[in-house]
């Protein structure tokens, strides 16, 4: 680790002026993927400011929205009765991630801004654009198990490692920041990017803005939402290719939907070619293999992972099923 | 002292189990020390070549540093014998990620930040780190791990093949994958008068104090080694590897302080051992009736340019199986990769992966029942040898496994089991490990005339349950209870032992203290007390009178139920069932404990474990624990253990054969059985992933 | 860039000086001579550095010590009072580990893990487990073993649960 210096900041106010004035600071949070990255020399920031008592620890459950701080903790999030109410696969996305103590540590705003996974971006040894540009990616040629299969670019096939993030996709959320330009309001699907020719951007976020809340907007049929994930170990593992969705279907045809697939992409996926195909169609295995289809047209995939694939298209196919009650 | 046999078997807690669950075993890197220096390993940046320069100056300015050591500052050794311990003598670079020096500093923080600001200039050469088995280059070795023949021939195995009514013929493969005991290896040394002192965490503290030796030219009385505990090790802590020898350079610039040196995780995918992946054809022929006809084995695997390592991966073949017609061999490619070494049963666990699975198909083949085509072909006597089987219980444990775990039930139509979106399957595995000794080892007892007795030996305890089973075995020789009997193991200062490897740690530490117990009763021979000074007696293993005259293995069944996801091909282990034949055992708890770890492992080595090579770098990719997956608590279902009660007079006076490895194999060949049998796709490359399973 | 601290572990406060780089695990192995809590990848990876922090299971080597100023932490070592934590004595029981390593952090987060499903709080396999056995396991995912000695944990941990 470089050496840094660490300190607190009095409010939100005062942190992002203490960023704006260190173009090598960082913000610590949770700490779960920053701490690992400043041991590995991945990130090494000359200065951190601590922002775990500056944003809110609470979730406020509104009629049309539930705002969630950015200091709750993974699991305080999967635990709060109103979310696992009215949004349960955004539980079961964040119960779907890491480990008990991990969850106990890592907080909302530190989720989504968590790095890749990609080993050769965690190695210091291995040529990598999104940790030093113009370097070249070590993955296209190298193991791609882990990797994109949409939206990847010649620079970069890496993928988004968070679950939490793919539910909050489907489901609309708003993520909340302060930066130095003032507050904003970012569609969370437009929060990450895709790696195109610059891939050391993970997210349209400028330096010194705080994430401060999240806002899921109300969306009744989120009651009957699942997150299925599959991976290489049954607990403790990254997705190679995970599933958030919700359905509302009435006589046997889907009215509405959301679907986004994690693992697949430099982002959480949302998956709107296969919504707009599910949307007034019949709930049935064929019109689902179909929308995924759709969905998975664009894929482009690496020998290493062809298989995600056939196991996204499957993972649509039964999750849809399941939700909409239809027999396999 | 009247002899006792209620403690030898008996199910006792671990004598340890107090400190450990409080987290208060001392380990390694744990042994409190004055004012430790601490080293952080420095790494060869490519894979073959020389160093041109190295540029300390930065490291050294940085705040905390005290030294840099490299090959241009680092003492002569003694000995450049063992290539892999002999670092930085020359600037050449063998492979990625070899030891080339090390940042000495007041913190870990320091050094480890430190290491990073060394700068180090390389003429590099093109590198090779490709297992292929057409390679031309493949070299027969003299003889492979173990010290068993590279090839054996019986019979003529093409003409059995080419008139046998049915014929396997399939390629298996094994990857490379790596011990990763909880604990790192950790070394903690330093230099006293030129004495030298080592808390090293190893399986064996006499061999770590041999080749210490060798290496620095030392008289072995100079140099202590210690290790109470051991956080696990399965080969990789067998013998010291290079960053042994780090430590106690580093420790010399510095002396008399001691240098603590811990490896990160990533850096134990290069220093310390791992075992090969390995390429296996098997050709089986067989009659209409489902006798072997042949057998033929033949693996490839790699070793290490510097120092030759080669996998016994065919050795378990010459045993199993009755078959008039056997042929095995064994190849392997010099490849420019850090050199392997032991991982829990190597030879028997990668090679049975193949075996097992071929034999499985066979059955098929010949439309038999897998559990009766191995009872078929059990031969009587060994098939390599021709002697007869000290004890040979396969049978008995394929009968009790399949009564218990309900065989006789099994539809045998491949995807004939289904629940819900999950394709169920069954499958069995044989298990075998050979009966080894070790030379050399001595127990002392010193017994006082307040019924009290010492037992002393160098023995050493990762997990294995050696503390409590080597006070059962003296307390049993002694005829007193366990709390008369004060243990000491893991220090150099008491008497000789050979490490724990090849599952024989019980056989020949508990043999030397049973002839120890032997010699004590000798000298008082008609029960006299003992003399207020006291009796001290030295045992030592005996010499194996059936040694060369008879075969001495283990054997046992494993079975497993095994569910494949229709969807997403995720393959999970509900059930297992081992049922093994390994002689007597000392402890029942610490002995299921053995042979349940083992089966986990093998679990683990069938769906997880595989570390993924970069061909361009030479390095593993998938260095840590995100990567290179170890089942989790999740990952392992019910797992069921039970022995056959076995007699065997031949192997040792005890009656015990050792069952470290045996668990391990077996497993992944009885798990990929029942992947095939959940969902007719046979799986013959491991690890078993969902992606083979995908439509 | 050092900075004075205070921990309080195991009921004990300390005062010491860490380095802003200094991880709470390694000031507590490096500095304090407290070995309890174990690093086997320092990287989150493993969970041998399980520690309590109030009642909350953390892993400690992802926790730099300036950030945890005051903080309030358990070891296996601090579980019980005297003697030793119910779990403890059940983990011995049932032989639920081998070489010890993993086994404080285990003890740990399996206190942690029962406080947590004492409180209602789900696990990703609550709406699908029909066995405590099963919430259990996955519960407990986040520490490796490499001895294998899950398959004894679960019925250690589970007995103590079910008190």
């Amino acid at each position: 680790m470089r050496p840094f210096r660490y300190q607190h900041a009095p409010d939100i106010g005062s942190a992002v002026s203490a960023l704006a004035e260190a173009p090598e600071a960082a913000y610590l949070a949770g700490g779960t993927n920053l701490v690992d990255l400043m041991k590995l020399e991945v990130a090494v920031p000359d200065l951190l400011v601590d922002v775990r008592e500056l944003t809110s620890d609470r979730i406020e459950a509104h009629p049309d929205f539930v705002r969630i701080g950015a200091a709750v903790t993974n699991s305080a999030l999967a635990a709060d009765p109103v979310i696992r109410r009215r949004f349960p696969m955004l539980s079961q996305a964040v119960l779907s991630g890491a480990s008990g103590q991990l969850r106990n540590l890592a907080t909302t705003g530190g989720n989504l801004l968590q790095r890749t996974r990609c080993p050769y971006f965690q190695d210091l040894n291995t040529p990598c654009n999104k940790r030093e540009p113009g370097t070249g990616c070590s993955a296209r040629e190298g193991f791609q198990r882990d990797h994109a299969i949409l939206g990847a670019s010649e620079a970069c096939i890496a993928t988004h490692p968070s679950d939490m993030a793919v539910a909050l996709a489907a489901l609309d959320a708003v993520v909340n920041t302060e930066g130095p330009r003032g507050p904003r309001a970012i569609p969370l699907v437009d929060l990450h990017r895709l790696p195109g020719d610059e891939p050391e951007r993970d997210t349209v976020l400028e330096h010194g803005e705080l994430i401060t809340s999240v806002d899921v907007p109300q969306l009744d049929f989120a009651t009957n939402s699942r997150y299925r994930k599959a991976r290489d170990r049954a607990s403790f593992a990254f997705a190679l290719v995970s599933v958030a969705a919700a359905v509302d279907t009435a006589d046997g045809v889907v009215r509405d939907v959301r679907l986004a697939l994690g693992g697949v992409a430099h982002k959480p996926w949302r998956a709107t070619d296969a919504e707009a195909a599910l949307r007034g169609a019949e709930a049935s295995v064929e019109e689902f293999r179909r929308a995924a289809d759709a969905e998975l047209a664009g894929a482009r995939p690496l020998p290493g992972n062809e298989f995600k694939i056939p196991l996204a298209r499957n993972m649509i196919v039964g999750v849809l099923s399941e939700l909409s009650g239809v027999p396999r | 002292m009247t002899a006792t046999t209620s403690i030898i078997g008996a199910p006792v807690d671990r004598i340890d189990g107090a400190e450990k669950v409080r987290g208060a075993a001392l380990y390694a890197a744990e042994h409190p020390v004055d004012q430790p220096v601490h080293a952080f390993p420095l790494q060869a940046e490519i894979t073959r070549g020389r160093i041109t320069g190295i540029d300390p100056a930065e490291a050294m300015s940085e705040p905390g540093v005290i030294a840099v050591l490299t090959h241009e500052n680092a003492p002569e050794l003694a000995s450049a014998q063992d290539a892999e311990l002999a670092i930085l003598q020359s600037p050449e670079i063998a492979f990625h990620g070899q030891l080339i020096g090390a940042v000495l500093a007041e913190s870990v923080e320091a050094a480890r930040r430190a290491a990073q600001l060394v700068h180090v200039g390389y003429e590099q050469q093109a590198h090779d780190v490709d297992l292929h088995p057409a390679r031309p280059d493949l070299v027969k070795p003299e003889l492979v791990n173990g010290g068993f023949r590279t090839d054996t021939a019986e019979g003529d195995v093409d003409a059995a093949l080419a008139s046998a009514a049915v014929v396997v013929d399939e390629v298996y493969t094994t990857p490379q994958e790596h011990n990763n005991p909880l604990e790192p290896h950790a070394t903690i040394a330093s230099w006293t008068d030129g004495d030298l002192t080592l808390y090293d965490s190893t399986q064996g503290v006499h061999w770590v104090r041999e080749s210490i030796a060798a290496v620095f030219g030392l008289d072995q009385q100079r140099i202590h080694v210690v290790c109470p505990h051991v956080g696990g090790g399965f080969g990789a802590k067998g013998v010291p590897h290079a960053h042994v020898v780090l430590a106690a350079m580093a420790a010399r610039l510095v002396a008399p302080r001691p240098v603590k040196l811990v490896l990160t995780r990533q850096q134990m995918f290069t220093i310390v051992g791992y075992r090969t992946g390995t390429l296996q054809r098997l050709r089986l022929g067989s009659d209409a009736a489902g006798r072997l006809t042949a057998i033929s084995h033949d693996a490839v695997s790699q070793t290490s340019r510097i120092k030759e390592f080669v996998e016994q991966t065919a050795v378990p073949t010459r045993t199993m199986y009755a078959a008039p017609n056997r042929r095995t061999t064994h190849r392997v490619a010099e490849l420019d990769v850090p050199v392997p070494s032991w991982m829990r049963a190597p030879g028997e666990c990668p090679g049975m992966f193949g075996l097992e699975v071929a034999v499985d198909e066979m059955a098929i083949a010949c439309g038999l029942d897998p559990v009766e085509f191995r009872i078929r072909n059990e031969p009587d006597t060994d098939p390599s040898t021709g002697r007869p089987f000290s004890s040979r219980n396969l049978v008995a444990c394929l009968r009790e496994g399949a009564q218990r775990f309900g065989w006789a039930q099994r539809d045998p139509a491949p995807r004939s089991g289904r629940d819900g979106r999950w394709l169920v399957g069954t499958g069995v595995a044989s298990s075998t490990y050979p009966v080894f000794s070790m030379p050399g080892t001595r127990a002392t007892i010193r017994a006082r005339p307040d019924g009290r007795y010492r037992v002393l030996i160098g023995a050493a305890d990762l997990g294995t349950g050696a503390w409590t089973a080597l006070t059962q075995i003296a307390a049993d020789a002694l005829g007193v209870e366990m709390s008369e009997i004060q243990l000491s193991i893991g220090d150099t200062d008491l008497p000789y032992a050979s490490g724990a490897g090849g599952s024989t740690g019980i056989t020949c530490w508990g043999s030397a203290i049973v002839d120890a117990a032997r010699r004590l009763r000798a000298q008082l021979p008609n029960g006299e007390p003992i003399p207020d000074e006291g009796i001290e007696v030295t045992g030592t293993l005996p010499d194996n009178p059936y040694a060369g005259q008879m075969a001495m293995h283990s054997f046992g069944a494993q079975f497993a139920e095994v569910r494949v996801h229709a969807d997403t091909g995720e393959v999970r282990v509900p059930r297992m069932l081992g049922i093994f034949a390994a002689g007597r055992m000392v402890n029942a708890k610490t002995a299921r404990s053995q042979l349940l770890g083992g089966m986990t492992m093998g679990l683990s080595m069938a769906l997880h474990e595989h570390s993924v090579v970069d061909p361009r770098y030479g390095h593993v990719v998938n260095h840590d624990f995100a990567g290179y997956h170890i089942a989790t608590n999740a990952d392992i279902g019910e797992i069921e253990v039970d022995w056959i009660d076995e007699h065997d007079p031949y192997v040792n006076p005890m009656g015990t054969k050792g069952i470290g490895e045996l668990g391990i194999v077996g497993t992944a060949a009885a798990i990929a059985n029942a992947a095939h049998h959940a969902t007719g796709i046979r799986v013959r490359d491991l690890p078993i992933t969902l992606d083979r399973f995908l439509t | 860039m050092d900075t004075e601290i205070t921990l309080v572990v195991d009921g004990v406060e300390h005062s010491l000086v860490v380095d802003t780089r200094t991880t709470v695990l390694d000031a507590l192995r490096e500095r304090l001579g407290i070995t309890s809590p174990k690093k086997g990848c320092d990287q989150g990876q493993c969970g041998a550095c399980t520690l309590l922090l109030g009642d909350r299971r953390v892993n400690s080597c992802l926790m730099l010590a300036v950030a945890y100023d005051g903080a309030n932490l358990r070891t296996a070592d601090g579980l019980a009072d005297a003697d030793m934590h119910p779990l403890q004595r059940a983990f011995i029981e049932h032989d639920a580990f081998q070489c010890g390593y993993c086994t404080p952090g285990q003890v740990v987060s399996a206190v942690g893990m029962m406080q947590e499903m004492r409180e209602g709080e789900p696990s990703a396999v609550t709406a699908d487990a029909a066995e405590l056995s099963d919430e259990v396991r996955e519960r407990m995912s986040g520490n490796l073993c490499r001895c294998g000695a899950y398959a004894n944990m679960i019925p250690a941990i589970v007995e103590v649960a079910q008190r």
